[in-house]
């Protein structure tokens, strides 16, 4: 089967879109075939200049979200733009070009605020997006900046009604008096439109910036997280939240622990994680008590003294919490590893993988150039039998849970050819370097991948690469 | 790492072995080395971390998260150094140094303030706000204490500290030294104990200087709004003051415009610890308005 190669840029038409991933997940074995026979989608938001080295600051990516069925997909980025990608449906004329992702609706989300009372500006970058399940004809997500959350109506328009009796064809009322007959207005197809209406704003409920926003399974509330406080909203009610965890000691001298994330559990409407900066994650139950302070479960590895540096507490801060897909599992990514927890084991996680771990030398360096502060997300696939972060280099790493194989992917347009598969990468600590093989002094750590999502059902992933978005979908060959 | 010419006095205390320590034998002078390294290593990880503390984005506020752990890091290696006694040598030699500068506190404020406004002045790249010294105790003070002798290191060419001597404000106000409450009234003997012995005490009184002065540090995320604020040399790290700290203009000029504190409270720091604690403002103009307004307190009350 030919591969395929699909370029969205700046309006130029996109080529097809490949094929063909089976009704069912494939099995693990097949799976890992095919994640190592990449064909590359590459997509820019359309304000973007073609050439990766002259982007502007507001144009990178900061959170990559499919929706439920996997049909949208949108991105946020630095500017406070949400960019939202539908998939071409399968057509008889035209059968490659199923799969394909293309431009669906752009709007600004976030505008930039100046906060008066502290002379401070709140940024207008898009921190999530998180969709809710689509229950009509129009699709909702939330997005948020540092301070705001906002619910956000995309819905179609395709029909506008004609032949108004009080309203002329230009919108301009009609004298009465030259109107001697009545009609009925008939609604005419118009070229599609698709809009975005903000209907809800949540606002002034955070001090500190928000980092995590999590929808929960009884789909009528959400939880929004900052650095100290986790806030709980009704999507209807905008003027009042519950605060549900507070940290904040009373006296700030005694804080040396921020909230990094929050998720609730993805079947227990009354259940939500959240993980810290000293890697450590509390299960809260908010059936127990109104503040869920006191925690259920309380998972951390105690930490290998062998290991112990001055940069261990923070190279062991999580930067993101997500539960599979099942509930039965939780993941954590710290800064150089990600771990799997099994919610009925509190003293270690039952998997670790090293993300890496060729990091663990250069960690002084990393930590003069702030990099030790990125914050780097996980995803799960649709089955949860493999799991996806990023890395610097615009290296991407892939673990199978259960052939615990590993492989290393680059987002980069230089080094994939167009029509191939990606080819697996790999970094070498020293010694003899092979062909093909990266130093790790030779790595790029303005290229890094903090964000990164897996459709719900096929194996088609999508990776932000600062202002680029690549999509990738595997072949069944 | 360290700015040319400038003498790393500290760093060599740590070549010497950390007295108390390793008592035992003779260390080989491979150990030594080693030792020396690892000190070296440390020092310059604590003022990295220091610097990136210091170094907020004015306009936006700093990331919380980022903070703390950096925060963690100074405070952990704040311990490690006072187990192995480290810590009793720098504050040892740092409190000699301060003796020697020490004087009279009133009448020299304004020259102290004109003083510390030109040093400040070299290499500060964000303007600070004028701080103001809150009432509540013996931090603050200590903080007034300490930027005192943050500028005799400085003029002694010490280079700990980051090339900006502003930022040299922030170790003291991690309670880094102890024995520098010498110079309050109230704890007096506390320090004077802490300073003489390593004991276990001493530690952890030093650690609650630390953790208290590590108030300032945090304690202005949010806004205080009937406190006087806390030295805003700290503060405007984590940006949650009251608003007249951060009247855009002030922010802007680097000079506070309506201080927010009562006349008493100034004149308790001026007097009992000599020159109050001043932000780094850049331009010589504040400097002189500052002047003029410390005057003005001084005299009017």
């Amino acid at each position: 089967m030919k591969p395929i190669y699909a370029v969205y840029n700046a309006g130029q038409a996109v080529m097809c879109g490949c094929g063909v991933t089976t009704g069912g997940l494939p099995s693990t074995a097949e799976k890992m075939k095919c994640f190592s026979r990449y064909l590359p989608y590459l997509f820019r938001p359309p304000t973007t200049i073609l050439s990766s080295t002259c982007h502007t600051e507001a144009d990178i990516i900061s959170t990559v979200e499919f929706n439920p069925s996997g049909e949208l997909l949108a991105t946020g980025d630095k500017g406070g733009r949400v960019v939202v990608f539908q998939r071409e449906q399968e057509t008889k004329s035209q059968p490659q070009r199923r799969g394909e992702y293309n431009v669906y609706s752009t709007f600004q989300s976030h505008e930039p605020e100046f906060d008066y009372l502290k002379s401070l500006e709140i940024e207008e970058k898009i921190n999530k997006i998180r969709w809710l399940p689509q229950q009509n004809a129009a699709y909702f997500l939330l997005s948020t900046n540092d301070k705001t959350v906002k619910l956000w109506k995309i819905s179609e328009r395709d029909r506008r009604p004609d032949g108004y009796n009080l309203k002329d064809e230009d919108g301009l009322i009609r004298d009465p008096s030259t109107i001697t007959s009545l009609r009925v207005p008939v609604l005419q197809p118009t070229d599609l439109m698709v809009e975005a209406s903000a209907r809800r704003v949540f606002s002034n409920a955070h001090t500190y910036h928000i980092n995590s926003i999590s929808v929960n399974s009884d789909l009528q509330t959400y939880i929004s997280t900052d650095d100290l406080r986790v806030n709980l909203w009704n999507l209807e009610i905008t003027d009042q939240s519950f605060n549900i965890v507070d940290i904040k000691p009373s006296n700030m001298e005694d804080l040396t622990e921020v909230i990094t994330a929050a998720e609730f559990h993805p079947q227990q409407c009354n259940t939500f994680a959240y993980s810290s900066s000293r890697g450590s994650i509390r299960l809260c139950d908010m059936r127990k008590q109104a503040l869920c302070d006191t925690h259920c479960k309380f998972f951390e590895e105690p930490e290998d003294p062998s290991t112990r540096s001055f940069f261990s507490e923070i190279i062991s801060s999580i930067s993101d919490i997500k539960f599979s897909h099942s509930g039965r599992f939780l993941m954590t990514r710290d800064y150089l590893t990600v771990k799997v927890w099994d919610l009925n084991m509190e003293n270690k996680p039952i998997e670790t993988y090293q993300v890496h771990d060729y990091l663990r030398g250069k960690l002084c360096s990393l930590y003069e150039n702030d990099c030790i502060f990125d914050k780097f997300e996980c995803v799960w696939n649709g089955s949860d039998s493999v799991i996806m972060t990023g890395s610097y280099n615009n290296f991407f790493r892939m673990f199978d849970r259960n052939t615990k194989r590993d492989v290393t992917l680059e987002a980069s347009r230089e080094n994939s050819k167009p029509r191939a598969v990606l080819k697996p990468r790999k970094v070498c600590m020293g010694g003899k370097r092979r062909k093909d093989e990266v130093t790790v002094d030779s790595l790029d750590f303005s290229k890094k991948i903090l964000h990164s999502t897996w459709h719900p059902q096929e194996n088609i992933i999508a990776v932000a690469a600062s202002n680029n978005l690549y999509i990738f979908q595997d072949k069944v060959a | 790492m360290f700015p040319k010419g400038t003498k790393r006095k500290f760093s060599d205390s740590g070549d010497e072995p950390p007295a108390g320590s390793e008592g035992v034998n003779q260390p080989s002078s491979a150990a030594v080395r080693m030792l020396s390294s690892y000190s070296l290593q440390r020092q310059s990880l604590l003022d990295m971390s220091l610097i990136k503390l210091q170094l907020c984005h004015m306009l936006v506020e700093p990331n919380l998260c980022r903070s703390v752990l950096i925060a963690n890091t100074v405070r952990q290696i704040q311990e490690e150094m006072t187990q192995d006694g480290t810590w009793q040598i720098m504050t040892q030699a740092l409190s000699a140094a301060n003796a020697a500068a020490q004087c009279s506190a009133d009448r020299l404020v304004a020259t102290e303030v004109l003083c510390r406004q030109t040093e400040a002045a070299q290499g500060e790249a964000t303007p600070r706000p004028l701080p103001t010294v809150g009432s509540d105790g013996s931090s603050a003070e200590e903080l007034v204490v300490v930027e005192e002798e943050e500028e005799e290191r400085v003029e002694e060419g010490v280079s700990t500290l980051s090339p900006q001597p502003p930022t040299s404000y922030l170790p003291s106000t991690f309670g880094m030294d102890p024995c520098w409450e010498e110079e309050t009234d109230e704890d007096e003997d506390e320090d004077s104990e802490e300073c003489a012995s390593g004991s276990e005490e001493g530690d952890n009184d030093r650690l609650v200087e630390d953790s208290r002065t590590a108030e300032q540090v945090f304690g202005t995320f949010e806004i205080k709004n009937p406190a006087p604020s806390p030295d805003p040399a700290l503060e405007e790290l984590f940006s949650d003051v009251d608003a007249s700290y951060y009247d855009l203009d002030t922010v802007l000029t680097g000079m506070q415009s309506a201080p927010k504190m009562g006349p008493y409270d100034l004149l308790e720091s001026l007097s009992s610890h000599g020159p109050s604690p001043l932000s780094s403002s850049t331009s010589c103009r504040s400097d002189l308005n500052e002047l003029d307004h410390i005057m003005e307190i001084i005299v009017g009350s």
